[in-house]
């Protein structure tokens, strides 16, 4: 069941690109891109196989690519849902109600952290901060912002996905970027 | 130089110090979890933290180099508070296990506790635990007691040259592994167990075994290969409990192999402690009297001849001497201790020692290795060549099986005529050569003991002369000898200098040899010997015993006291850390009481007069090694028309593992061979 | 209050789009050339006397950081920005970058040559991966036009700029530890010395800015250096972008003078504390990792670094995150041991064990299962961590706790104790 993992065509584009940015004996420098260039075409997460063709690619010790998967937050080793739901709950975001967008997760996606909705789309987990502090609170879903969430805007966004009618991203109460909101009001 | 104050007094220290070592010198203690003077500077424990005027922090000591006019103070307030602290944070997740760990007693963390820590605990939450992590046979890990000073790793990144130990994980999860739990694949893993500071990574073998205020200390010489490595034997009662490395900056710093320090275990196994004799297929126990008596008939029973001497790979250089005298009171002329093989002409030690010294490699600026894996057949020697590696980037070149020696090297080729490409200015390593002004040369025993050694040796020789390996302040030739007994019993002329073991199997096989007294020689072949009469003394019951017609168990090499020569030629004093068992005797005992059976009359006593003998008639042997020793040419002219017909070199060494009677019959090794094998064939790096 | 002429991000919500075309209609890639052909030392004059302090939160002269470069010719000096945006409450380089890119590369070329760099890595943070498509395109862009590459500018300068993302680790935001995950390491902090203007990214001499530092460097030498020194205060000068968030009406990005009294900050550009400028509680004026300021404080206190760190507080990265009376203190301070124990990179003992312990402490005394006595307990472990860490984590831990202490300990202990009593 578990194939053996390698980079396709596309990802091998990517991986040329990225292993151009540095010095030629410092090939280390782009394990960091082809990691996240393999749990892309990996679906969102990195099997063994895929860490070991990694490290392979770039002649580094097993370990040392592992080392680095676990220390970093945004690799993940276990699957996770299609449409990957990061929750920021860190004091900007606690202040202003992360807590009512963690009660719309846990309705309609699943109670417990990382574990898939059961439709298979979603999974959820509170992250840190995310750097989107004066649109909070917000979550990332895959690789995108939905900000300026309440209860009922993150019900809406979740459903929106389910639909097929994706919510635009960013804020969801019409903000441009970081303006103040009493701007879009005049 | 530059002049500092610590704690008050004026110092002066060399200016690429660290406070650290400044304040070493100055005779401060500074307490440290971290830092290893062998290994790179993580600074990461911050227990080495003190106060430098001027700095509004404290600064860890063991990182920070010291500055001209600087003043430290390593006992003030903030100091002690410092300490106190990173002592509290170390021990509000480490379990209460001292009464179970196998470090206590002579554990870091226990000391500086005492030492340094406030002497009371606040922390009343959960501690965290930690799955235990597999490393292999050797290496028992409790990882919750691990404080991630991290030294593991660097010591297995650095010296032993295997990057398989990790800190996987961030912040409090952090753990040290290796890779999915996989065993780590060195000969030198097991020194880990030394540098830990803490009970995390314990000797697996050594498990619950003894405490360290219980077992008797013994500071002697290993031979499981002829580096002749400084241990301490521990032992309770007569047991062997455990051997560590002992301090020695010129053989092998603080580390010992993982063979030298775990095939101990086989000390214990299947020991011959009563003679035998075979009657009608049987080996029968039975008194020293009667298998010396047999021992005689045996020898008178055949001429001179027809006898052949065998000195194995234990054998110390008292017992080899001694061996000599009996083969020249004989007027046997049949000895042989080159169990691999070689038939070269002898005619100076200089010609089978490793005569740049260990330490001379971390002079040298350029390596030429012919045939030898140095990593298996001497891991402290290949440690050393990495650690001047790592610090001079020299040329590195082989000529032979392209053998992993963990660092990098310029693979020449498995191809024996490479010499002579070498040696007719041919091949681009020449140029290397050129530049190099200390160059050493590796010979492997896997060259010598083939049959056209001579051409090979001469194409060498040839290279020797032409660039500058020899001159009166370099001897770059180094001959890297297998065993421990090797340089000894050679000295003592336990060898033919045209005839090799080849040709006592011919003679053996071709009957002309009736009788072979086998001194320990376990690593020939035995099939030869099919109707050979076999005496043999030694202390295992391994491929020696078990074909001969009388066994003389003798004592092993814990078990005595005894001089062993390590292939550097240094001379070094091994001490008795236990004893025999049974009916086991010392081996130059045996050879003495043969002797006076025969009415020899050599007239020694004790084990020092035969060292008075020795030293008289070999005084040279005593001296100080050094690598500016003369090298005699062994052959006169370079062969004409050298042609290699099977021109790969083979390998010396089939299980590193398993190498001689000892560590063949211990379960440590065997479970290590066993557990390497599945790495090599199975799957991973 | 400042001038419309005096702004620097005129496009830092995005009405227009990054693109250069856009840029150059709003003055960036201006004499570009003009001030390469001044020289490095000019450059450096320049931005010395503009007294620019770096905007990552530490605030180190600029001009300064960048004299300590090497101006030898034959070594490889390097240029890294910081784009590794984390600190609870700020979010001013995400705008920057994706809606203001090209001032970021123009100064990129600028302090890369006044640095005598040829190379430069952004890094930035792999959570903003939309904003590091955008900031890729625009320096294929710039590539294209030639203002960065061979001949950057047709200068003679060959300037290269490359993105380089993170994976989600704090940590990386400190430049030693940012230089070994460039490196292709786990961000783990080096030890100071070496700095990495001596030894720095590959061994070599480099040094780490900010982005938002070197985004306002173009406009500064545009406008000229005194110019920027003419806004703020003393030491503490120019233009600085806010991050307002919190319990105020209105939170945004507001780029302002330096040395704004705080409540004219928030009154005039957040819409005002939730509920009015007295149902305010307390302030972090900087970023999680400065402590907190009560409504006293507030009331007079100006936004710049000075002045923050004489109420023993600091300016960090001018991330204001407001707290009105509603505002369960403790659960506030408690998420942010919270995050410091997250982002901990497990390296040096005090941060690894203490950051944890921290945290655990905090939340006993937010769920009121402390008493008094812990708190005392738990400011000496703050005092254990602050200052014997390989880096700042260790400090940025403890002073939040602190700054709670400090200002609410009374309050905290009323609390407790009312608890213990009722139980």
């Amino acid at each position: 069941m578990t194939e053996t993992f390698s980079f396709n065509a596309e990802s091998l584009d990517k991986v040329k690109f990225e292993l151009s940015k540095y010095p030629e004996d410092r090939k280390q420098s782009s394990v960091m891109s082809l990691l996240d260039i393999a749990q892309r075409q990996n679906g969102g997460w990195l099997s063994k196989s895929a860490i070991e063709h990694v490290a392979s690619h770039l002649e580094m010790p097993y370990i040392k690519v592992y080392e680095i998967v676990t220390f970093y937050s945004m690799y993940y080793t276990t699957p996770v849902g299609k449409y990957f739901v990061q929750v920021c709950t860190t004091t900007p975001c606690w202040l202003k109600g992360s807590d009512e967008v963690v009660k719309a997760c846990k309705e309609i996606i699943s109670e417990k952290q990382n574990e898939l909705s059961n439709d298979g789309l979603f999974s959820w987990m509170e992250v840190e901060c995310l750097g989107a502090c004066v649109n909070a609170p917000l979550v990332q879903i895959n690789d995108d912002f939905y900000e300026d969430l309440n209860y009922e805007n993150t019900k809406n966004v979740l459903q929106s996905f389910i639909d097929g009618n994706l919510s635009p991203i960013g804020s969801q109460i019409g903000r441009k970027g970081s303006r103040a909101e009493e701007y879009v009001k005049s | 130089m530059a002049k500092i104050k610590v704690d008050g007094t004026e110092i002066e220290v060399r200016d690429d110090m660290t406070i650290l070592q400044a304040c070493e010198e100055a005779g401060r203690e500074i307490p440290r979890f971290c830092y290893h003077d062998r290994l790179s500077i993580a600074g990461n424990c911050r227990m080495c933290l003190v106060d430098v005027e001027g700095s509004p922090k404290p600064v860890a000591s063991c990182a920070m180099p010291v500055n001209e006019g600087m003043s430290i103070h390593t006992n003030t307030q903030k100091v002690k508070k410092a300490r106190e602290g990173v002592m509290e944070f170390l021990l509000i997740n480490h379990p209460l296990d001292c009464p179970v760990c196998d470090q206590g007693g002579e554990c870091d963390l226990q000391d500086q506790t005492v030492a340094y820590g406030s002497g009371k605990s606040r922390f009343d939450l959960n501690k965290r635990s930690v799955e235990e992590k597999y490393m292999g046979p050797l290496i028992k890990t409790y990882m919750t007691r691990c404080i991630h000073c991290t030294r593991c790793i660097r010591f297995s990144e650095e010296v032993a040259g295997v990057e398989e130990i990790g800190a996987v994980n961030r912040g409090e999860n952090m753990e040290i592994t290796t890779y999915l739990e996989k065993s780590i694949d060195s000969e030198m893993s097991a020194n880990v167990i030394d540098l830990c500071p803490v009970g995390a990574l314990t000797s697996k073998p050594y498990q619950f075994e003894a405490r360290p205020w219980e077992l008797k200390k013994t500071e002697t010489i290993d031979v499981m290969d002829a580096v002749g490595s400084n241990i301490r034997v521990d032992t309770y009662g007569w047991k062997v409990k455990r051997i560590l490395p002992r301090l020695n900056e010129d053989i092998n710093e603080e580390w010992i192999s993982d063979k030298s320090r775990y095939a101990c275990d086989g000390l214990l196994n299947q020991r011959l402690d009563t003679p035998y004799v075979r009657h009608d297929g049987n080996l029968n126990a039975t008194d020293w009297n009667d298998a010396l008596n047999e021992c005689l008939s045996f020898m008178k029973n055949h001429k001179p001849d027809e006898i052949a001497f065998l000195v194995g790979d234990f054998i110390d250089l008292e017992t080899s001497y001694l061996i000599k005298q009996l083969s020249e009171s004989l007027n046997i002329k049949k000895i042989e201790c080159r169990q691999e093989g070689v038939r070269l002409p002898y005619s100076d030690r200089s010609q089978y020692l490793f005569n740049s010294t260990i330490n001379g490699i971390e002079e040298s600026d350029c390596i030429l290795i012919i045939g030898s894996n140095v990593r298996e057949e001497a891991p402290i020697i290949n440690t050393r060549i990495r650690k001047h590696l790592l610090n001079k980037n020299i040329p590195i070149g082989l000529i032979g099986e392209k053998f992993d020696l963990t660092f990098d090297y310029e693979h020449l080729g498995n191809d024996l005529n490479i010499l002579k490409s070498i040696s007719d200015g041919e091949n681009n390593f020449c140029k290397i050569l050129d530049k190099a002004k200390k160059p050493m040369i590796i010979i492997g025993q896997s060259v010598l003991s083939r049959d056209d050694s001579l051409n090979a040796y001469s194409l060498i020789e040839d290279i020797v002369h032409q660039y500058s390996f020899l001159d009166s302040s370099w001897n770059g030739v180094n001959t890297l000898q297998l065993s421990a007994s090797r340089i000894g019993a050679l000295d003592m002329g336990c060898y033919q200098s045209s005839r090799s073991l080849k040709d006592i199997y011919a003679d053996a096989e071709n009957g002309s040899l009736k009788l072979l007294f086998s001194f320990g020689a376990d690593e020939i072949d035995y099939s030869k010997f099919q109707n050979t009469k076999i005496i043999y003394m030694g202390s295992h019951g391994d491929r020696g015993a078990s074909n001969s017609d009388l066994i003389l168990p003798s004592a092993a090499y814990t078990e005595k006291d005894a001089i062993y020569i390590n292939t550097e030629g240094r001379l070094q004093y091994a001490y008795q850390a236990s004893f025999p068992p049974s009916e086991a005797k010392t081996d130059w005992k045996i050879i003495n009481q043969i002797s006076e059976m025969l009415n020899l009359n050599w007239g020694f006593v004790t084990l020092d007069d035969v060292r008075k003998k020795i030293k008289n008639q070999y005084p040279d042997l005593f001296n100080q090694v050094s690598a500016d020793r003369p090298y005699k040419r062994l052959l006169a002219n370079k062969a004409s028309k050298i042609s290699f017909d099977n021109k790969e070199i083979g390998s010396m060494i089939k299980d590193f593992y398993l190498t001689d009677s000892i560590s063949r019959l211990s379960k440590t090794m065997a479970e290590c061979s066993q557990i390497r094998k599945e790495l090599r064939n199975g799957k991973a790096i | 209050m400042l001038k419309a002429k005096d702004k620097i991000f005129t496009n830092l919500y995005g009405d227009q789009t990054y693109s250069l075309r856009e840029a150059q209609s709003r003055g960036d890639w201006d004499q570009t050339i003009d001030f390469i052909k001044k020289g490095s030392d000019w450059i450096i004059d320049e931005v010395k006397k503009s007294e620019l302090r770096g905007r990552g939160g530490a605030g180190f002269p600029t001009g300064l950081k960048w004299s300590f470069m090497p101006k030898d010719a034959n070594k490889n000096n390097y240029l890294v920005v910081n784009a590794d945006e984390s600190e609870p409450g700020t979010c001013k380089d995400r705008d920057m970058i994706r809606n203001e890119p090209h001032k970021l590369l123009e100064g990129c070329l600028l302090a890369g040559f006044a640095m005598n760099a040829h190379d430069c890595y952004i890094y930035i943070r792999g959570e903003y991966f939309n904003e590091s498509v955008v900031l890729q395109k625009a320096i294929d862009e710039a590539y294209e036009a030639g203002l960065i590459g061979k001949n950057a500018c047709n200068s003679g300068w060959n300037f290269n700029i490359y993105l380089h993302r993170g994976a989600g680790a704090y940590i990386c935001g400190e430049e030693t530890a940012l230089l070994e995950s460039l490196e292709g390491k786990k961000g783990q902090p080096r030890l100071k010395p070496p700095f990495p203007a001596n030894k720095g990214l590959y061994g070599s001499p480099t040094t780490v800015n900010n982005v938002e530092t070197i985004a306002v460097v173009p406009t500064i030498l545009r406008r000229g250096g005194s110019w920027f020194s003419s806004l703020g205060k003393t030491k503490n000068t120019g233009t600085k972008v806010f991050c307002i968030s919190g319990h105020v009406n209105t939170p945004c990005n507001i780029e302002e003078e330096m040395g704004i009294p705080l409540k004219e900050l928030i009154e005039k550009h957040a819409g005002g504390v939730r509920g009015g400028w007295n149902n305010l509680k307390a302030i972090i004026p900087g970023g999680s990792s400065v402590p907190m300021i009560p409504k006293s404080v507030c009331d007079n206190v100006s936004m710049d670094f000075d002045s923050l760190s004489s109420v023993k507080s600091g300016l960090g990265t001018a991330a204001v995150i407001v707290m009105d009376q509603s505002t369960d203190l403790v659960k506030a301070i408690a998420r942010i041991s919270r995050f410091y124990k997250h982002e901990s990179c497990g390296q040096c003992t005090p941060c690894r064990e203490g950051t944890g312990w921290m945290w655990r402490m905090m939340e006993k005394i937010a769920a009121g299962e402390a008493s008094p006595g812990e708190i005392d307990r738990l400011l000496d472990v703050t005092k254990q961590v602050e200052g014997h860490t390989i880096c700042a984590l260790g400090d940025a831990a403890a002073w939040p706790i602190q700054g709670l202490f400090r200002h609410f300990r009374d309050e905290i202990e009323e609390q407790l104790i009312k608890k213990i009593r009722a139980a």
